[in-house]
């Protein structure tokens, strides 16, 4: 009996309460209805943004093509291997300066990778924990280092050294000897593609060597402490284990740092020597595709002249594009093993 | 131990170590030669450079006394223009690439292009821009050097931010989440705000970077004797001073251009110490 008027109460209670609940639900609604608005324009926002980027790499190959499409029409694909390049005469080839580019890397290359290795050894397996912070911020600051300062520190202190000092050594050893003498030999200057590819080395080597410490930091130690464990030396636990472990990853570091050099500028542009020779030999003065595009851009007076260094350009842009690319796929190979670990 | 220092196998497993790990070593040691002796030499050239001069007259003829006040306010005009562009324009795109990128085909490609953008030669972001900019509007101009600058930074704003915002723990957007917080409120006033140390980081890494560029300002903003503040029109600025005075036959302009080198590298070393060990710890793990 006591429980009809409580239950009827109750009912007007919920009337009541509808009442008030279908104004705060339309409110509700409301603010959904505009988070949800404010949500799409956040998500289209930020999408545009992030668009503008790959819209930039577009804007880059379609105007380097629109640029170099004179010279490549003019010449066709053989401007790549034309080893003319003559101003004057308008007649232009990119042999020379894809030979200085890749000379100067592949030098660079072969000189940074051991070094860079040995840093990144010591950074993660022989360094004492108290150093390896300030150490590693050392490496990382030479790699903060603007490359113009590079290049005129090359010019200025490492370039007559190298021509008093290291040159003529490796004339009368290395020059010596039968066909690959021919490398060594020529006048000696300081300046030229062997001081240029030095001086990338020094460059690049900072960023390869902390791209490998941070793949040789990936390996678990579990299976560095079982190699331990059966009584390796730590030599043989880096050959052994920490580098079959993360070979992608190192080859990624190194690849990341041939695309640094193939594309720099500044630092090869002070000592490459800037002139438009073919030689075999390493100390002769060349020209990079990026010491030629900054030589020689401001000045272009023909049409043809102009047009064949957007298509320089376009060269450089595609090689360390590929280079980047792969580089960047073992990386990410790499990190996938991190997540697995 | 007697035994086995005298094995054959023994003592060449040891030698082999005892070399790799002195090679080790003298890699280490070169490197840290080379960085000390790159910066010997910009200081002990640099210093005699340094001077009030430096920074109260502008780019003289060669024989007269001058500084490089127009190329100290050239590059910050242009580096400060870039990083006022740069910073929204790569935050937003790092977040939408840590919000929505997750299984989403677009965002990885757009990922991977800033990756390669990072390390993309900046000579040919300099012509680009030449093409973009200086070709159609027919002059040179501070402006154009603006833009360059902007594109070699934002790629490295938009990976920083991406890479924090995504070390923002999970449980701290699901609270939010919980209490009916709207995703892009969530993504502004949450996960952004808790890795802010993080992306003030980048952006600064990001000054340090363009801060020493030369290459892209060669053809852009390309150079200005005198003092100007109109960035429309072709403008000084310290890397291509530093480059043309450095390349020059006359002896005071390159002990000016060494002064300018001085100051240049440390600004960009000071960036980067700056940004490494003031705002790596409140970084969340």
């Amino acid at each position: 009996m006591s429980v009809q008027p409580s239950l009827s109460l109750d009912d007007l209670a919920g009337q009541a309460m509808s009442e008030s609940e279908a104004r705060q639900a339309a409110a509700l609604r409301n603010t959904m209805r505009k988070q949800r608005l404010q949500d799409f324009f956040f998500h289209k926002l930020t999408l545009l943004f992030a668009a503008s980027v790959l819209l930039v790499l577009i804007g880059i190959i379609v105007s380097l093509f629109l640029g170099a499409a004179p010279a490549l029409k003019a010449f066709g694909a053989a401007f790549i291997t034309r080893v003319e390049w003559d101003p004057v005469g308008d007649e232009f080839g990119a042999m020379i300066a894809i030979w200085g580019t890749l000379a100067t890397s592949i030098i660079a290359l072969a000189v940074a990778f051991p070094i860079s290795f040995g840093i990144a050894l010591f950074l993660t397996e022989i360094c004492p924990g108290w150093l390896r912070r300030p150490l590693g911020t050392a490496v990382e600051l030479l790699a903060g280092v603007p490359s113009i300062i590079y290049g005129m520190w090359g010019f200025f202190v490492f370039a007559p050294l190298f021509a008093d000092h290291v040159q003529p050594l490796l004339k009368g050893t290395l020059g010596q000897i039968p066909v690959l003498g021919q490398l060594f030999q020529g006048p000696i200057m300081g300046i030229g593609i062997l001081t240029a590819g030095l001086i990338l080395a020094i460059m690049i080597i900072p960023f390869i060597a902390s791209v490998m410490r941070d793949v040789f930091e990936i390996v678990p130690t579990v299976l560095k402490e079982s190699a331990y464990g059966l009584g390796c030396t730590r030599w043989e636990v880096v050959r052994k284990v920490v580098l079959p472990y993360t070979r992608n990853g190192v080859v990624g570091g190194v690849m990341l740092g041939l695309g640094r050099a193939l594309g720099e500028t500044m630092a090869v542009t002070f000592v490459i020597g800037n002139a438009h020779d073919l030689s075999w030999s390493l100390f002769s003065a060349g020209n990079s595709i990026s010491s030629t595009l900054a030589n020689e851009f401001n000045e272009a007076t023909s049409e043809l002249h102009l047009s064949s260094l957007y298509a320089l350009g376009l060269i450089l842009f595609a090689i360390t594009f590929i280079v980047l690319s792969a580089a960047k796929l073992m990386l990410i190979g790499m990190n996938r093993k991190e997540g697995t670990k | 131990m007697q035994a086995s220092a005298k094995n054959p196998v023994y003592r060449r497993r040891l030698l082999a170590h005892r070399v790799g790990i002195f090679l080790s070593v003298c890699a280490m040691g070169l490197g840290l030669a080379v960085l000390l002796w790159i910066l010997g030499t910009l200081v002990k050239e640099g210093f005699g450079g340094l001077s009030t001069m430096l920074f109260t007259m502008d780019t003289p003829a060669p024989g007269s006394p001058g500084g490089l006040r127009n190329a100290i306010v050239g590059s910050l005009m242009m580096v400060g223009l870039s990083t006022l562009v740069s910073t929204p324009i790569g935050i937003l795109a790092g977040i939408y690439l840590a919000e929505y990128g997750e299984n989403n085909k677009f965002a990885q490609v757009t990922r991977f292009v800033t990756d390669i953008m990072l390390s993309a030669p900046s000579i040919v972001i300099g012509v680009f821009v030449y093409a973009l900019y200086v070709a159609k509007v027919g002059n040179f101009a501070g402006y154009a050097g603006s833009i360059a600058l902007t594109l070699i930074s934002v790629p490295v704003v938009v990976r920083t931010t991406d890479n924090m915002l995504r070390l923002v723990p999970n449980s701290l957007l699901e609270a939010a989440y919980a209490l009916g917080a709207p995703h892009w409120k969530v993504a502004m006033t949450v996960r952004l705000r808790a890795v802010k140390a993080g992306v003030i980081t980048g952006v600064l890494l990001a000054v340090a970077r363009v801060s020493g560029e030369t290459a892209p300002l060669l053809f852009t903003a390309l150079n200005n004797q005198f003092f100007s503040t109109d960035m429309s029109q072709p403008m000084a600025n310290l890397p291509v001073v530093i480059y043309t005075y450095a390349m020059s036959p006359y002896d005071d302009w390159r002990s000016l251009a060494w002064g300018g080198a001085l100051l240049v590298t440390f600004t960009v070393l000071a960036l980067n110490i700056i940004s490494r060990t003031v705002f790596t710890q409140k970084t969340p793990r």
